[in-house]
């Protein structure tokens, strides 16, 4: 894997389904530059869900370790990988 | 921004719903997502049959894009040996819990492993009978707390030792390939998936009787918090259950 | 052109089954139907058939359960013994809706209602076909094919030691079968349909888990086989004061001993049930009609007695005149099925001497 901060120009973002979430805070551990953080309101089911700060890598380690798949990642054109894999 | 983005991932080709009644921080959905995206790889979808059986990871069969056969509890290895017997070109594989599979179906496997049925099972090993509300099964380790071991956790000198059943089928003529993996970390995860596609691919080569066992994370019923899951893994089930390969063809 | 030969009953069902289409068969040895299981370990791969010598008989009827799950006929056979062991699949194939055949060769006649009330759980039922000769086991097993594509139960054949040992010139008859629907309801992986479900624990459809529902609409189901599968045989009812009910081997002996009671002068008839579920009642209930007593002959402490009250409602009193009796191995060839004892039984019947 890239360092954190080599990859944390390309221009990257994930987009969070917070209603399927069940605030399991597992995405929020795993995440390397630490851009997660739990809200104050919860959705309705009642859970806390993350909230994405600025400086996301696209690293797709918090879409790995979601048990309710609620992730999914963007990244730049030119570093972006197929979706099968 | 002026980059455009692309979309890099998304939940499986192969996921229906994302909705699932599994609880915060469970592991398994993870086991199923990385065998849904191993078949899409592989293009295997049209000719997949799951044989699945039943505990919490029965919430699966309605929402993946695959057949599914459903067995009855402990029954999924003589299930998928009636369907890959009769449909040799299918790739079969089936989906059992510790209970399931090591508890209530022990013959099963060990029989179907020794007869080198051409299937892959997959067994999702979280120590407890979840969906019952965790109680002690044969895989759960020696001094783990479950709802039937409370006030000792498992002692030896009254409930037994855990079966390390990787190890037991290991040493089944007919097996093929076997390891362990685990989803508690991504490189466990990626680990997991190469095991996962190292097992289907004996399959789809006809190699015979394949075995996944993925150690999957169970908050609810080992008492922790999910973010707690990942040390509890590494402090109490790897000892028992190391991450490695045990068996591989030649 | 059909052609007879000589066969014995266990190889005669199985090569019944083999020409019905059978393709997948799994067994564990259990007197009286290990010969079922001889028979399809040779002949079922010449056909490319699959043959499983199983481990268990739970391993077997799930075997069966993943074949038949893939569309294909699928049968296995033991005895009562081994049918209980197989009872929570039982119920449930049922549920799941899967068409398949279990043959019991019986040990006398105990497991009557083990195959018409089941030992399972839940609310199912099994066709359950009885047959008295070799020849009628062979048309019975081809006919239990059919009856599970066509209602996608399980259909049970009652077999008993006799009928599987012995010999009989018998001729095989397929079915005209162009009427049954294609089975696209099985699990074969998903090649240009949407994917689905082969399960007992409700709908096949994908997001949709309603349990109710399912259930609900396979219990609509068994009212409908009821009505369109009694199957029976009477004779020499026209007279008959003495109704003699009996059914499988028993009702042969049964058959032949009536003939002597009628040469005797006695007005006797008798009823033979071939559908043992759903219980041919109104039949029964027909023929007893002008009757002063109705005997119960069955090899057992008395068990289809109980359909044979259900059906007469009280009209016509009901003697059981059978009773446990076995051969030394306990596989129910026993002294009862003598002749010279039904006969005996009937006549006693007749002169109002039985006890009900």
């Amino acid at each position: 894997m890239l360092p954190v901060q080599a990859v944390a120009r390309q221009p990257a973002t994930v987009t969070i389904d917070v209603e399927t979430c069940k605030g399991c805070v597992l995405c929020v551990d795993v995440c390397p530059p630490h851009v997660l953080v739990m809200s104050e309101d919860v959705n309705r089911m009642g859970y806390r869900y993350p909230i994405l700060l600025d400086g996301c890598t696209g690293c797709e380690l918090c879409f790995k370790i979601c048990p309710d798949y609620c992730f999914e990642v963007y990244r730049g054109a030119e570093d972006a990988a197929p979706l099968a894999n | 921004m002026s980059t455009p983005l692309k979309k890099v991932s998304a939940k499986p080709e192969l996921l229906l719903s994302t909705q699932h009644h599994l609880c915060p921080g469970c592991g398994e959905p993870l086991a199923m997502r990385t065998i849904l995206e191993i078949i899409t790889e592989l293009g295997m979808r049209d000719r997949t049959i799951c044989v699945c059986g039943i505990g919490c990871y029965t919430a699966f069969p309605g929402i993946i894009d695959v057949d599914v056969l459903q067995a009855l509890h402990g029954r999924a290895p003589s299930v998928a040996t009636g369907a890959k017997r009769v449909l040799p070109d299918r790739f079969v594989f089936t989906l059992q819990g510790d209970g399931d599979m090591v508890s209530e179906g022990l013959q099963e496997i060990v029989h179907s492993a020794a007869r080198a049925e051409k299937f892959t099972a997959v067994l999702l090993n979280n120590g407890v009978f979840g969906e019952t509300g965790g109680h002690m099964t044969t895989t759960s380790v020696l001094g783990q707390r479950t709802k039937t071991t409370m006030d000792t956790g498992r002692v030896a000198e009254k409930h037994g030792y855990p079966i390390k059943i990787a190890d037991l089928l290991a040493q089944v003529d007919g097996a093929v390939y076997v390891a362990r993996g685990a989803m508690h970390t991504p490189s466990a995860i990626a680990w997991t998936r190469r095991i996962l596609t190292e097992a289907f691919r004996a399959q789809l080569e006809g190699k015979g009787f394949s075995f996944v066992e993925i150690l999957t994370m169970c908050p609810t019923d080992w008492y922790v918090e999910p973010s707690e899951t990942p040390d509890w893994i590494e402090q109490n089930f790897t000892g028992t259950y190391p991450l490695k390969i045990l068996k591989a063809p030649a | 052109m059909p052609t007879r030969v000589l066969m014995e009953g266990s190889h005669a069902i199985a090569e019944a089954a083999i020409q019905a289409g059978c393709r997948f068969y799994a067994g564990y040895p259990i007197t009286p139907s290990t010969e079922i299981l001889e028979y399809m370990s040779h002949r079922l791969p010449q056909v490319g058939g699959v043959c499983m010598n199983a481990e268990s008989e739970i391993e077997a009827i799930n075997m069966v359960w993943g074949a038949a799950g893939c569309g294909v006929r699928a049968m296995i056979a033991s005895t009562g013994q081994g049918i209980s062991l197989m009872q929570e699949s039982l119920a449930e194939l049922a549920n799941a809706q899967l068409p398949c055949v279990v043959v019991n060769m019986m040990r006398g006649q105990g497991d009557y209602y083990q195959a018409t009330r089941g030992g399972g759980h839940g609310d199912y039922r099994h066709i359950v076909l009885a047959p008295s000769t070799v020849q009628e086991a062979v048309d019975l097993v081809m006919l239990a094919f059919h009856l599970a594509d066509k209602w996608r139960n399980p259909v049970d054949v009652l077999g008993d030691f006799i009928l599987g040992h012995t010999s009989e010139a018998v001729e095989f008859k397929p079915l005209d079968e162009r009427d049954l629907p294609p089975k696209t309801w099985a699990a074969t992986g998903a090649r240009n349909r949407a994917s689905h479900n082969v399960t007992p624990l409700g709908a096949p459809q994908k997001l949709n888990l309603n349990p109710g529902d399912h259930y609900a609409a396979i219990a609509a189901k068994y009212p409908e086989i009821a009505r369109a599968e009694r199957r029976v045989e009477s004779g020499l009812l026209d007279d008959a004061e003495l109704v003699v009910v009996a059914f499988g081997s028993p009702a042969r002996f049964v058959k032949y001993a009536i003939r002597v009671c009628r040469e005797r002068g006695m007005k006797v008839g008798w009823v033979r049930p071939i559908s043992l579920w759903p219980f041919p009642d109104e039949t029964v209930r027909e023929a007893t009609g002008r009757a002063r007593l109705v005997a119960v002959f069955e090899q057992n402490a008395g068990q289809m007695i109980d359909d044979v009250r259900l059906a007469i409602l009280g009209g016509v009193p009901v003697v059981p005149i059978g009773g446990i009796s076995h051969d030394h191995s306990g596989f129910g060839v026993g002294p009862a099925l003598e002749p010279a004892h039904i006969v005996a039984r009937i006549t006693e019947a007749y002169q109002g001497k039985a006890a009900a």
